[in-house]
């Protein structure tokens, strides 16, 4: 099947076999290796990505799925300048990444979290980033790391 | 001021959270530009006889290069012989002789997940499919199942072996011992199977070309993981470079490399094509090692005024179907039986069997984790038995502060300690006394959510394996930048910001200026890695005495440099500049005293090693509500004196702690690998195997405190796994105490709802 997909700002398009995921279409069409694949059952979440502005699981959306869509990576989220997203930054001040495999993924939902909702308070960034596993840092830094992002984005 | 000691972000991250990092399966290198996929088939049974394998129909199958199984592999050298030290403490492992563990399954399956033949396609689908087209007749035999299945030897795994004990040892029981004892108190104990889970599996790229293998493998040891190769494929380690890109975490089940790691490396060999693996979830959830898996009798006994006067364990370790490093935990549990206690007589002795599941191997902590689970639920036993305080009973029989260096009963020589100031910090900074008069309360009320305070005061070993020591080799280059090669790669710890303070704080060349690198065998051929907590006090402290030198050598050339003599020269660290004492118009940078050095260059090489290990200790309290009608336990705090020396980057250690303390309470309340009654594993994917996500957890309360160690210059002890040693008790602890006022004194973990209400239900029946 014939895919076009705008990621990260850039138009990729590939004729892929039908049960191309879009993960795999990211990594080895596409040549984003950040996102990454933790797992088989969608439970890990180290491959969300945004699809159209709103979190998925690119494990479990096929590249067939995501024609004519836009989709944006970890690669993709600073706006080119060099400067870290709000996110991005958020993260490395409070330490929120070890091992860094989850980090591509746990960055795009929590990208995605803030624009849902963006003064969560705790309660709400836990229960909204469990689909986002981490075996390194135990969560509390990540959670410290987004209520610092939510914080420096709200204008006080 | 030095940068050491301070609150310093990690130079790592800028990359990992914009490109994401570079792990095996990311790898996009022009040497495996054509390298085909390996999928393993995998056996579906847990004991079985192979009486055929039909690899015809894969072989035919779109995209696929070969077809290979245990007939193809012709090309390798002996397995190892009979090590002959069953029954010896802390018996070297595999065992080798009847116990050997074959690369591709040989006649037999013991496990389900073996793998038993391999499948190289031209790409990742092609694999599966064609794995699935290898058709394998299994005479199922009888399934060994737990540590009570292994003993009953109705089936035993290794015929020639004789028995499913492959190693017994320890003190006989002395009864008398505990004669004295007004108060005796004994249990029985499972600190279950659970399963490391890094989020990034198992992965390998191998290469052969021109004679020499390159094998990029995720792993925290390259060069133990070239040994292991060598050894295994009959080569000369010099035609093998190893390199451990990005590793994706770790815990213990990446140490060196496994088996399956291993056939990738010969398939590549064999067959002459580059090829690439990278397990799936569930084939991880079975194939890689699992960790703990130990049951526990417990005998602990003392007087009434809460003094502890002897104390018995006993381990069954369920080693999975091959005796890997499973073998040598319990070793290591016995030594630290005693935990932080001053306890008179202590016996310890254990029994090592083999069962149809995933091999047993090291998972944070590594046999730490399970000493301190069962002294900490017995002296909760035993305070409950007397009716005291199960703060005040540790307060009374903790090693006080004046009795460092403490020789344990067990033979381990705690070096420095203050066990009952962290056990008091903790109860302070908790507001004990508080939580005790709210738990009080609830129960006075009969509140359906009920309170549960649990302690755990531990101590730990670190870097046990310090006479290996570990390499590093620093160069000034003649750009006054700095190269630092470690033998200790990191999978997270956050080496290349450490590592780069050590040189900042000693030469004064900045952080940014400082370059890391670790994992690859051709730019580090010694070198030992990342495990036992040991990387700061063992590389840290090797990249510190190689700043040290190239500071003395540079000392040298400045003087020749400025004509003056060298006991009038100072570095002034401030400004990373060389210069006649008191005389900064004299100085000379870095880049010049490196330029001066010339074709010799600015460079130090050091291998250290210590003649001893170290021991963190700590407390830590957890606080639990428990649902006293569905059996719902959920963590609301977590409390913790995690010290383990001098401080290099307080962030980093937090870190450390967080992660610890989260797979510790995991392993209390959710964790479980599970086998039913055939050895089938029923846990097998992230969607029956619990590990616990941010919604369970709270924010966790760590409180400061540093006792530096005399035995390495940094002051520094290991911080990697105090979390999972300190935590998984005091939740236990934490939720036995919750219900404790019904007459319940244990509920074995994992702690999950059906278990607690049961445990609640049968209370209740029974009054």
């Amino acid at each position: 099947v014939k895919v076009t997909v705008t990621v990260n700002g850039g138009e990729v398009a590939a004729e892929v076999a039908d049960r191309t995921l879009l993960v795999h279409f990211l990594r080895d069409v596409a040549g984003l290796t950040a996102t990454n694949v933790g797992c088989d059952t969608s439970s890990c979440g180290a491959c969300t990505v945004l699809l159209d502005g709103r979190s998925v699981k690119s494990c479990t959306v096929l590249a067939a799925q995501a024609d004519g869509r836009a989709v944006t990576t970890v690669e993709g989220l600073s706006d080119g300048s060099g400067e870290l997203h709000p996110v991005q930054r958020a993260f490395r001040a409070e330490h929120g990444l070890q091992c860094g495999f989850c980090t591509p993924g746990m960055v795009m939902a929590s990208v995605s979290l803030l624009a849902e909702n963006p003064a969560p308070t705790e309660d709400e960034v836990r229960t909204a980033l469990e689909g986002n596993l981490c075996r390194c840092t135990g969560y509390h830094n990540i959670v410290r790391a987004v209520l610092a992002a939510a914080s420096e984005r709200r204008p006080s | 001021m030095s940068i050491l000691g301070t609150r310093v972000v990690r130079t790592e991250d800028p990359r990992l959270l914009t490109a994401g990092g570079t792990y095996v399966d990311d790898l996009r290198v022009p040497e495996l530009a054509q390298a085909a996929r390996v999928t393993f088939v995998r056996s579906p049974v847990a004991h079985a006889q192979i009486t055929g394998i039909d690899t015809s129909a894969a072989k035919e199958a779109e995209g696929v290069v070969a077809v290979l199984t245990v007939a193809d592999m012709d090309d390798l050298p002996p397995p190892p012989p009979d090590s002959g030290l069953t029954g010896t403490e802390g018996a070297p492992l595999p065992l080798g002789g009847h116990w050997s563990e074959p690369l591709l399954a040989i006649d037999k399956v013991r496990y389900v997940g073996e793998p038993v033949a391999i499948v190289i396609t031209d790409d990742r689908y092609q694999g599966e499919d064609a794995a699935e087209l290898v058709s394998v007749d299994y005479q199922p035999l009888g399934a060994v199942v737990g540590v009570d299945g292994a003993l009953a030897s109705e089936s035993l795994l290794f015929p020639a072996a004789g028995s499913n004990v492959a190693v017994s040892t320890g003190t006989p029981a002395d009864s008398a011992a505990f004669d004295a004892c007004e108060v005796v108190v004994e249990h029985t104990i499972t600190n279950q199977r659970v399963a490391p889970v890094p989020l990034e599996g198992r992965a390998a790229a191998a290469r052969w070309a021109d004679g020499k293998l390159t094998f990029w493998v995720s792993t925290q040891n390259a060069q133990i993981a070239r040994f292991i190769l060598a050894g295994a494929l009959g080569l000369d380690p010099s035609g093998i470079r190893v390199i451990a890109p990005d590793v994706g975490g770790g815990f213990g089940a990446k140490v060196g490399i496994d088996r399956d790691a291993l056939i990738v490396a010969w398939a590549a060999k064999h067959t002459g094509r580059a090829l690439r693996w990278a397990e799936t979830r569930s084939e991880n959830l079975l194939g890689m090692t699992h960790g703990r898996a130990q049951r526990h009798a417990v005998k602990i006994g003392g007087n009434r005024d809460g003094r502890i006067l002897g104390y018995r364990l006993e381990i069954v370790q369920d080693t999975g179907a091959y005796p890997r490093m499973g073998g040598f935990l319990p070793f290591l549990t016995c030594l630290m039986a005693a935990g932080p206690y001053d306890i008179g007589h202590v016996e310890t002795a254990y029994q090592v069997v083999v069962t149809n599941a995933t091999p047993i191997s090291a998972y944070r902590g590594a046999g730490r984790p399970e000493a301190t689970a069962a002294i900490e639920r017995a002296v909760d036993l035993f305070a409950a038995e007397i009716g005291m305080d199960p703060g005040e009973v540790r307060r009374i029989n903790l090693v006080p502060a004046d009795k460092f260096p403490f020789t344990s009963p067990c033979g381990a020589t705690y070096d420095t300690g203050d066990y009952v100031g962290a056990l008091d910090k903790v109860l302070a900074g908790a507001g004990y006394a508080g939580l005790r008069a709210e738990q009080a309360g609830r129960r006075e009320r009969g509140d359906v959510l009920q309170l549960g305070i649990g302690l755990s005061s531990y101590v730990e070993i670190t870097a046990a394996d310090a006479d290996g020591g570990e390499t590093a080799r620093l160069v000034v280059h003649a750009d006054g930048t700095a190269t630092v090669y470690t033998g200790s790669s990191a999978q997270g710890q956050g080496h290349h910001t450490a590592w780069a303070m050590l040189v900042e704080a000693e030469l004064g060349i900045p952080m940014d200026k400082v370059t890391v690198i670790h994992g690859d065998t051709d730019l580090i051929p010694a070198g030992v890695g990342t495990h036992a907590s040991r990387s700061l006090q063992l590389g840290g402290v090797a990249v510190q005495k190689a700043a040290v030198e190239v500071k003395d050598h540079a000392r040298r050339l400045a003087a020749d440099m400025l004509e003056a003599s060298e006991a009038d020269l100072e570095l002034d660290v401030e400004r990373g500049v060389w210069q006649v004492r008191g005389d900064p118009a004299t100085s000379r940078t870095w880049a010049q005293v490196a330029a001066h050095a010339g074709d010799a260059g600015l460079t130090a090489d050091v291998n250290h090693t210590e003649g001893k290990p170290t021991f963190p200790f700590g407390t830590h309290l957890a606080v639990t509500e428990v649902d006293t009608e569905t059996g719902q336990a959920r963590l609301i705090r977590h409390v913790t004196v995690d010290d383990a020396g001098t401080v290099l980057n307080p962030v980093l250690a937090e870190g450390q702690r967080h992660g610890g303390i989260a797979q510790g309470v995991a392993q209390a309340l959710l964790e479980e690998m599970v086998y039913d009654a055939d050895g089938n594993p029923v846990t097998g994917t992230l969607v029956d195997y619990a590990i616990v996500t941010a919604a369970e957890l709270p924010s966790f309360e760590l409180l400061s405190s540093e006792t530096p160690t005399a035995i390495n210059p940094l002051g520094a002890k290991g911080i990697g796994e105090a979390g999972t040693i300190g935590a998984t008790p005091a939740t236990q602890n934490s939720v036995v105490d919750a219900v404790s006022h019904l007459g319940i004194r244990h509920i074995d973990m994992p702690l999950t709802p059906a278990r607690v209400w049961a445990a609640i239900s049968e209370a209740r029946e029974g009054r």
